[in-house]
């Protein structure tokens, strides 16, 4: 026996439609019930309470709520769930392994690439992106790459250090398989 | 034998933080990342308009609306006697709106609901009919005669000002101007801009009728002063509030303020009973939380003709919006403002300072400086290089001239505030240095040959930073110390509470550093915990780079307690008298013999379970921190440009910041911190600004319309540092997170208007923009003001 429980409410039905979608979401199948209207950062906060993705300006400006979608970086804030649906999403809980952190992440760290951390997963996703199709950026490219997202704290340079740390990172990795 | 300091994570060890451990896997805990059983959800219906008469509020379709428990109005706050609150400057604001708006974005009615986008959808449906009123967008308009009073509701308020202050020698002032070769003068406007940081405001209100206690978890910089307003405000005792500051998504100011959002979520948990969260979006964020700057200066400068500076007088006007609630210490009504000019030596200055209320946002907020000091320090350096330029002098040079001198210390400035510390020659010339001056000059006179427009702008300042002392400052009556609790466990593991609270400056990190320093217990063995007023010990907060000199200073204090205690039980471990023991790092020993020894995790085991007759068991304390001073930083930053005589378009060629912060924690994370600045600075030079229109309205309530530098448009920052231990710091210590902010803007602007020298242009205000670059080299003329808003 489940030990499911719903609450049944009695008040009259909502006129509001709902849609049933399956988005992949870091390489897990996840089918969930939403209005049309529902943005897909927020069902990644509140519906699956995935938290890591963040949402600052809901104009699609600074990037706090950059996912991969399909492995190209959006912004989660002005996209609808159901847009997602029969897609796949990553965000940053899916970065790191249950062992090991993602030289990206590393890289965040060793260079000292955040402050207040508002910033840094979304950044992190777009350098992924980025370094999934160039291994071997300059400093303009990461820059360019990076300037649909916006960080108060630190002034980007370290944080262009940091992509650069974990690309050499990954060429090491690549090179060794 | 002694510990190696830099291997346990102490002093001078450029330690990878720990906290960052927690937001690189998206594990932080911000605000709206918190739910709690039962938890509603409100939104803030604000006013379109910037100033109306309220005629009415129907609240009714809203109701109607499947998923409201409550809909919240003036009137209704006004029955609770919650309409208004008191701000940080002894001064009121609306809570909700109940007679009039004063400004666009104003809150007028709140939502609560059972999800955000129900309670959207029902601010919505509320119908509100305003009588417009004449409108108030600057100072100018503010003091004209017959101008609609923008504060009616406040007894004895008869026209549109806020303060008159001033300060100074007036009469001192006026026979060093008689005696001056020349006098050189400079008017400017020090453009509004918003903090802005990544994450909004919000706050998670959860009332408790069986025990009748408030938690409140929320995004403040001072979780402390928050506690004292709400019990002021809600008329509950502090023991009954628990306010909790989790992981901040940035502050910069603009999270220090008491917000009517949190007191109406407080209300609205109080009547539902349920816990009631609102998290501010960007736009209302933008459009009514605290902005900065808005202020007008204009002063001179009496000069003798061999460069040396005899006096200066200033004025400033400043735009206060619609309530006065900066937050700053109550004696000074324009911040630290008149700490401009300290690191010369000039005897004699009068500064007068005039508020304004307008129908705009309110505040004035200390946006990542000290207490307003970013008006005083631009100008400063805008004036003193004005000032060479009218003498002829190499700007290098003039400030050397006037440079209070390394032996000149301690020096009283003629505002009184007393400089301790600092080699400012030393810094100017390792910046000229690393920008190679003397190369750069020439190369600008050859380009200067090919048309192309050249410029080095130097700014120079000391900044003071780390309020109190609290003979002399104090926010609301509260003085300003801070605090430090360490708790050192059997183990010789510890945890650390301080009344500051980080928002990414990394006091996690760098704390544990202090400890280590003091009592040579690794870093990684020290937890540190800010921000929930239940476990912290009081403190004022984290704002105008008070942390390290401040709660710092109680960090060294604190462990240096512990340290005593530890030293009388190592004496009865080794058994010998207390006289005889040696402090090496992390270990007691016998003077005679070095051998014999104990550690201080074993002074710690033994302060459990075998303390001496007599003596309390336990190994922990708390230190209240009033420093004696403030302390002084002292930056140079230079900046060279070339600006592009056809389109205005200006690109920075080096950037040169050499910090003098004193002794340096962890110098990776002061590095951080003076970069994160320097970017603010750039910002705010190039293109980081709000304005109004006529009506009112709020120009940049988006990031689109409010530009802030991507990495693509910041530039790169060579650091460089040189070290004045403050004198009167444990540790040495000086703040640092707000001096690239302060002194920045003027390196960049005085940079353009170098490159713009003998084209009869002698100052354009902030930001500069391309057209406003380019409309003043085709015009030669000054470019003054916010720039105007396009309509097409």
């Amino acid at each position: 026996m489940s030990s499911l429980y719903e609450e049944v409410s009695t008040a009259p039905a909502s006129d509001v439609p709902v849609r049933r979608v399956t988005i992949n979401i870091n390489g897990e199948n996840r089918t969930v019930d939403v209005e049309p209207r529902l943005l897909l950062a927020h069902l990644l906060r509140q519906g699956l309470k995935m938290t890591g993705t963040h949402t600052g300006c809901d104009t699609t400006n600074c990037g706090a709520c950059t996912v991969l979608f399909d492995g190209r970086p959006i912004k989660s804030c002005t996209m609808l769930a159901v847009q997602a649906d029969g897609h796949a999403v990553q965000t940053v809980e899916g970065l790191a392994t249950a062992s090991e952190l993602h030289p990206i992440q590393e890289g965040f760290k060793a260079e000292h690439g955040l402050q207040c951390g508002f910033c840094t997963p979304g950044m992190m996703l777009a350098a992924k992106a980025l370094l999934e199709e160039n291994l071997n950026p300059t400093e303009d490219e990461v820059r360019w790459a990076l300037s649909g997202n916006l960080c108060r704290c630190t002034g980007y340079q370290n944080i262009v250090k940091a992509v650069l740390w974990a690309a050499e990172k990954m060429r090491a990795q690549a090179g060794q398989e | 034998m002694a510990l190696d300091e830099v291997k346990i994570g102490g002093m001078g060890a450029s330690r990878l933080r720990v906290e960052d451990n927690r937001f690189i896997r998206g594990k932080g805990n911000y605000v709206d990342d918190i739910v709690l059983p039962g938890m509603l959800h409100m939104e803030i219906l604000r006013s379109p308009v910037a100033h109306a008469r309220i005629k009415s509020i129907d609240v009714s379709k809203a109701w109607e609306v499947p998923g409201v428990r409550l809909v919240l109005t003036g009137e209704m706050m006004a029955a609770r006697n919650l309409a208004w609150m008191p701000t940080l400057s002894y001064d009121t604001q609306a809570v909700l709106a109940t007679d009039k708006v004063r400004f666009q974005g104003q809150e007028v009615a709140a939502v609560i609901a059972d999800d955000p986008y129900i309670a959207r959808d029902a601010c919505s449906k509320i119908v509100v009919e305003y009588e417009q009123l004449p409108v108030i967008v600057n100072p100018t308009q503010s003091m004209a005669p017959g101008a609609p009073l923008i504060r009616d509701d406040k007894e004895g308020q008869q026209t549109n000002k806020v303060f008159d202050w001033e300060i100074g020698d007036k009469e001192a002032t006026d026979r060093a101007f008689e005696q001056a070769d020349v006098v050189s003068k400079l008017e400017l406007h020090y453009p509004r801009s918003h903090p802005s940081p990544m994450e909004t405001e919000g706050s998670i209100a959860d009332y408790d009728r069986a025990t009748g206690k408030l938690t409140v978890f929320m995004t403040t910089q001072a979780p402390h002063i928050i506690r004292a307003a709400v019990a002021l405000v809600a008329e509950l005792p502090e023991h009954m509030i628990r306010v909790v500051s989790p992981d901040l998504g940035g502050g910069f100011g603009n999270k220090v303020p008491v917000y009517p959002g949190y007191v109406i979520s407080i209300l609205a948990s109080i009547l539902t009973e349920r816990p009631v969260k609102w998290i501010s979006d960007k736009s209302s964020n933008l459009i009514s939380t605290h902005f900065a700057r808005d202020v007008y200066l204009k002063g001179e400068m009496a000069l003798r003709k061999d460069g040396k500076i005899l006096g200066f007088r200033m004025h400033t006007t400043s735009d206060h919006g619609a309530f006065f609630s900066d937050a700053q210490p109550s004696k000074f009504k324009i911040g630290l403002l008149h700490s401009a000019f300290a690191c010369y030596d000039i005897p004699n200055a009068h500064m007068v300072a005039e508020g304004f209320y307008t129908n705009k946002a309110p505040g004035g907020v200390a946006y990542r400086c000290s207490f307003r000091v970013t008006e005083g320090m631009f100008f400063q350096e805008r004036m003193v290089q004005a000032a060479a330029d009218d003498l002829g002098m190499d700007q290098a040079e003039f400030r050397r001239v006037n440079f209070v001198k390394d032996d000149d210390f301690p020096h009283r400035t003629p505002f009184g505030f007393l400089t301790d510390s600092g080699q400012y020659g030393k810094c100017l010339d390792v910046g000229l240095e690393a920008i190679d001056y003397k190369n750069f000059l020439k190369e600008k006179e050859e380009a200067a040959k090919r048309g192309k427009l050249l410029g080095i702008g130097i700014s120079t300042m000391t900044e003071p930073l780390g309020a109190g002392n609290s003979r002399e400052y104090d926010i609301l009556g509260i003085k300003m110390f801070d605090s430090a609790e360490l708790r050192v466990h059997m183990s010789g593991k510890a945890i650390l509470r301080t009344g500051a609270k980080t928002q990414g400056q990394g006091h996690e990190t760098t704390w544990a550093q202090i400890v280590a320093h003091e009592l040579g217990i690794p870093a990684d063995d020290i937890v540190v915990e800010e921000g929930d007023t239940d476990t912290a010990p009081f403190g004022m907060g984290t704002y105008a780079s008070r942390s390290t000199p401040v709660a710092g200073a109680a960090v060294a204090m604190v462990s240096r307690k512990i340290r005593a205690k530890a030293r009388k039980i190592a004496a009865h471990l080794l058994e010998v008298s207390e006289e005889d023991i040696e402090w090496e790092l992390g270990r007691f020993y016998v003077r005679s013999n070095q051998e014999r020894g104990v550690s201080i995790q074993e002074c710690a085991m033994a302060a459990y379970s075998n303390v001496p007759d007599g003596m309390e068991p336990g190994l922990e304390n708390t230190s209240y921190y009033d420093p004696p001073n403030l302390t002084w930083p002292f930056a140079c930053y230079i900046a060279t440009v070339e600006v592009d005589p056809e389109t205005g378009v200006w690109d920075v060629l080096k950037f040169v910041a050499v910090d003098d912060c004193g002794v340096r924690i962890n110098p990776m994370i002061v590095e951080g911190q003076i970069m994160g600045g320097l970017t603010e600075a750039y910002a705010a030079a190039a293109m980081q600004f709000i304005t109004f229109d006529e009506a009112g309205n709020c120009i940049g309530s988006n990031y689109m319309d409010y530009l802030l530098p991507t990495a693509w448009e910041t530039p790169g920052f060579e650091l460089y540092e040189v070290v004045t231990p403050c004198p009167h710091h444990p540790i040495g210590a000086k703040g640092i997170g707000e001096c690239a902010t302060v002194g920045g803007p003027a390196a960049f602007v005085n940079a353009v208007l170098d490159a713009l020298k003998g084209t009869g242009v002698r100052n354009i205000d902030m930001p500069l923009l391309p057209d406003r670059v380019y409309e003043a080299i085709k015009t030669g003329k000054d470019i003054s003001g916010a720039p105007p808003v396009k309509v097409d």
